[in-house]
């Protein structure tokens, strides 16, 4: 047996940048992360950490079975069951309904199990060792049904669309070169580190505080109100400091607040309900799968042409926010390229699996991938570089798009691209990986140490906030007041997640009033003091709530400046003493010139969009089919950067988790089940698989923004796996169809590629 | 069984099933929340402590294994521990803390407490901080926010001021 050197990395010194000094404390080029000394001393609160007397804790007991008929929740009559309290669906108050876009998800499940893991009852004991002996004796009865696990056999659908511009038959009939494709993409789970936690405890009003790691208060009050029946006061949700969400904190807090709240009810005692990993994977929300078939077709001149697509997305058991997460992704099917001739269809269907939900990128990471596959699969077969190719059909302002949305401006995929380029010198990588190719086949592949090395490129684009009219619907309100005693606090629904809203809010705060950063306060996320700003989701915190937080600055600083004729900062203080508390709420207004038409699907998709390239380098290791990531250069456009630390830290997270979708990240499901339900078998990447990732940050601002930021926190997740492939196919030779390239389909694809080359 | 170790230098004696977690006492019997909870079975790290200087994942250490030790957690790094009268502040950090706070180490926060205890031990061992080396120092410690290239950026900073201190 031969030892072969790991995929090793050079022993090079890490490169310290001219901003952060090697002796010496710094002034900052931007303000540190506010609530960043709590989290580095240990003493930031998040739901685990919070201590209630008295609170008992609380389970949920779950189906084993895909699909079957509930006969009966059936507890064992030896058990002394006055010790606990056990909570079914006949206990709900009000709807047994959580509420999300369609009522067709139970809190816990009557007459049918549509899927493994779905909650069927509740258990809460004063402490865990009698918990999980009541768990023991709880019994589900049920009879087995025919579950559907195949997307493409599934007569239930939740959602479709159809997009139609030019004639694509026509133009696919006279095209010179049709390029048709199968993209298979799996779930991805979205492994923030802290689990999804709630902590219910009742109130003296007969209402409910639930305390939660969570990305949506207002989600959450709302399903509050409606299934426990409660006033708007009554229902009350707090964010704790949250470790992670990226979008599973989206949706599914607001089932797990509704269990949590249902046993606080039952035992009139605050009710723990912090799940373990196992629990998190079995039962929370994943990244849609999706099947994705694409024809392309290119003109003799070698524009593109034609664009079919046909998109199929399994939504599992529940319909959960499916219809939007498929509409982005159908939106984005095309990829930042001019055609004129381009028919999208698309469906999102029902499964007996868990519930899929949002996930980073929110369905247009499944559809991009396909694009970028086309696009360097035709680049190709032009025998064109998919750089050059690129430049000759991506956006450039005045385009259309397949909506009818004209870009009229803050259109960068040209820029981005230009300086991923630049930066990984692409074209000279890409000679001497083409070069390195050509001498292996001459040379016999065993010839140069098994490595191959390759380098790729994708280019996307992403609609910032919500899709379509979704903006104007959710009708969003961001506060700044000036209180009685002069202080100046900003009130908003929107939460820290780690993305750092509570660090960008302050400082567009403190630019706009003119007063330092450290005198501007960020209320806590708590529905009963801050204002519905709109969920904290789509990459549309800074773009959106940002705006309006600038206009309710500009008001307030227009009504003090009226009443002391002096600048804001000289006369707030005295402007509070005599006049009281000046409280601005600034409520959303259609951008100007933005217009969307929810039923035709014409119009302005996105108010802006932003434009991400991503360039991976990688090593195959042709014997084994193993991939290294070694770097990735990432040029992303956010229209303007607020904070160029917490920027790069988001385009450097959401590169890393593209990566893992790219080659490791996998659920693999056996009757519904997730076989790989824990830590140990759900793999995502360590610092020792992560590629060295350089940021550029790319500056096209959107003139309805009042500073012209549009979002980020997408970007990232479209570009990376699709430029990973890229280069997997520049180092072997061979197209990987479906997510994960892992090692097992990398063979498969050379071994096949041999197979035919040999017949 | 009655064990006796200490925490962040403090004497610390219970009276608790041997086989109980250490991570569980730390952050129930004594309070000290700062060490988190990711997986239970010793694959995020985000428990990680020091014991006797060495980095172990708490959820997977029994406190008997601790009896006559020294742990050390995230409440231990600062120079003064923030408490609700005193919080945290960007003055009262050490020099790792203080390091990833100007990198932008921490995002959501919840890895790092672990990451902090990790980049800790291999500041201790004195080994150059290299790129590699930093990265497999912190192999067991998984972070789904940054991509980690800001913590790498961090351990690399406190060790160049060690080196250097100004």
């Amino acid at each position: 047996m031969t030892i072969r050197p790991p995929l090793g990395r050079i022993a090079a010194p890490v490169t310290l940048r001219p901003h952060l000094p090697s002796s010496g404390l710094v002034t900052p080029s931007a303000p540190f992360r506010r609530e960043g000394p709590a989290k580095l001393t240990g003493t930031a609160l998040y739901t685990d950490d919070l201590v209630f007397p008295g609170a008992w804790y609380g389970q949920t007991i779950r189906s084993t079975e895909a699909r079957a008929r509930l006969l009966g929740v059936e507890l064992d009559p030896g058990f002394d069951w006055t010790r606990v309290v056990v909570v079914t669906a006949a206990d709900i108050p009000g709807a047994n309904i959580v509420n999300s876009i369609q009522d067709d998800q139970p809190i816990l499940a009557v007459d049918e199990i549509r899927h493994h893991a779905e909650p069927v009852a509740l258990v809460a004991a004063p402490d865990r060792a009698l918990l999980r002996e009541a768990v023991a004796h709880v019994a589900l009865r049920t009879s087995p049904l025919q579950p559907v696990f195949d997307p493409l056999a599934s007569s239930q659908v939740f959602a479709h669309y159809d997009i139609q511009t030019g004639d694509v038959e026509a133009a696919l009939a006279g095209a010179a070169l049709v390029v048709e494709g199968e993209y298979r993409v799996g779930h991805q789970e979205q492994l923030y580190i802290e689990n999804n936690a709630m902590i219910a405890v009742p109130r003296d009003d007969g209402g409910v505080a639930v305390h939660g790691s969570l990305q949506c208060p207002y989600y959450v009050h709302k399903a509050l109100r409606r299934s426990l029946l409660l006033s708007d006061a009554q229902a009350q949700v707090i964010q704790a400091e949250t470790g992670g969400g990226f979008g599973g904190k989206e949706e599914y807090p607001s089932i797990l607040a509704l269990h949590a709240a249902l046993l606080a009810r039952a035992c009139a005692r605050p009710v723990r309900m912090i799940y373990d990993r196992h629990e998190d994977i079995a039962a929370t929300t994943k990244r849609h799968p999706a099947i994705v078939t694409y024809r392309s077709g290119v003109s003799a001149d070698g524009r593109l042409v034609a664009q079919e697509i046909e998109i199929v997305m399994d939504a599992g058991a529940y319909c959960t926010l499916s219809p939007v997460v498929l509409s982005r992704g159908t939106l984005h099917a095309g990829g930042p390229y001019a055609c004129p001739n381009v028919r999208i269809r698309s469906r999102a269907v029902a499964t007996n699996t868990p519930p899929n939900g949002a996930f980073r990128g929110f369905g247009a990471p499944q559809t991009e991938f396909a694009a970028e596959m086309q696009v360097n699969r035709i680049a190709e077969a032009l025998a064109v570089s998919p750089l050059e190719l690129r430049r000759r059909w991506l956006y450039r302002p005045g385009d259309t798009t397949p909506t009818g949305q004209v870009l009229r401006e803050s259109v960068a995929a040209e820029e981005a691209l230009e300086r991923a380029a630049e930066a990984s010198e692409f074209e000279r990588v890409r000679a001497r990986t083409a070069a390195a190719r050509t001498s292996r086949v001459s040379r016999g592949d065993a010839a140069d140490g098994h490595l191959a090395h390759g380098i790729g490129l994708a280019l996307a684009w992403h609609g910032a906030g919500f899709t379509g009219s979704g903006e104007v619907h959710l009708e969003s309100v961001a506060s700044v007041e000036l209180t009685g005693d002069g202080r100046i606090v900003i009130l908003v629904g929107s939460t820290e997640m780690g993305q750092g809203t509570k660090t960008i809010f302050p400082q567009l705060v403190a630019e706009a009033l003119g007063v330092p950063m450290d005198d501007v306060e960020f209320a806590p996320q708590d529905t009963s003091i801050v204002p519905d700003s709109g969920p904290t989701v789509a990459s549309r915190t800074a773009m959106v709530v940002g705006g309006l937080v600038i206009g309710a600055c500009r008001r307030l600083r227009a009504v003090v400046e009226e009443r002391s004729g002096a600048p804001f900062a000289d006369s707030y203080r005295a402007d509070a003493q005599a006049h009281g508390p000046t409280r601005i709420d600034e409520h959303f207004e259609p951008y100007p010139g933005v217009d969307f038409d929810d039923t035709t699907y014409r119009g302005d998709a996105y108010p802006a969009f932003g434009w991400a390239s991503a360039i991976a380098e990688v090593d195959v290791d042709l014997d084994t089919g193993e991939v290294a990531v070694r770097s990735v250069v990432a040029a992303d456009d956010v229209g303007r950067v607020i904070h160029p630390v917490l920027a790069e830290g988001q385009v450097e997270g959401g590169t890393l988790q593209a990566v893992g979708y790219a080659t490791i990240e996998e659920i693999k499901l056996r009757d519904g089940r997730y076989l790989n339900d824990r830590l140990a078998t759900y793999l995502i990447p360590t610092a020792l698989d992560a590629p060295r990732i350089e940021t550029i940050l790319v500056e096209a601002p959107f003139s309805g923004a009042p500073h012209g930021a549009k979002g980020i926190g997408e970007l990232p997740m479209d570009v990376g796996a699709p430029a990973v492939v890229a280069a997997i196919h520049d180092a072997t030779g061979v197209w990987i169809h479906d997510l994960p390239a892992s090692p097992e389909r990398i063979l498969a694809a050379m071994a096949s590629r041999d197979a035919e080359s040999q017949g | 069984m009655s064990v006796q170790f200490t925490v962040n230098e403090e004497p610390v004696e219970l009276d608790v099933p041997g086989i109980r977690r250490l991570l569980d006492v730390l952050r129930e019997d004594l309070g000290l929340t700062g060490t988190k909870e990711g997986c239970g079975e010793g694959e995020c790290g985000a428990c990680t402590v020091l014991l006797d200087g060495a980095v172990v994942d708490s959820c997977l250490v029994p406190i008997a294994q601790v009896d006559g030790h020294a742990v050390r957690t995230v409440e231990g790094l600062a120079p003064r521990r923030p408490d609700a009268r005193n919080p945290a502040t960007p003055d009262n950090l050490n020099l790792l803390q203080r390091a990833f706070l100007e990198t932008g180490g921490a995002q959501c926060g919840i890895c790092t407490p672990g990451m902090l205890m990790a980049g800790e031990a291999f500041l201790a061992s004195g080994q150059a901080p290299t790129d590699p080396a930093i990265r497999e120092a912190i192999a067991g410690n998984l972070c789904r926010c940054t991509g980690y290239t800001k913590i790498i950026e961090a351990i690399a900073l406190a060790a160049a001021r060690r080196e250097a201190p100004g």
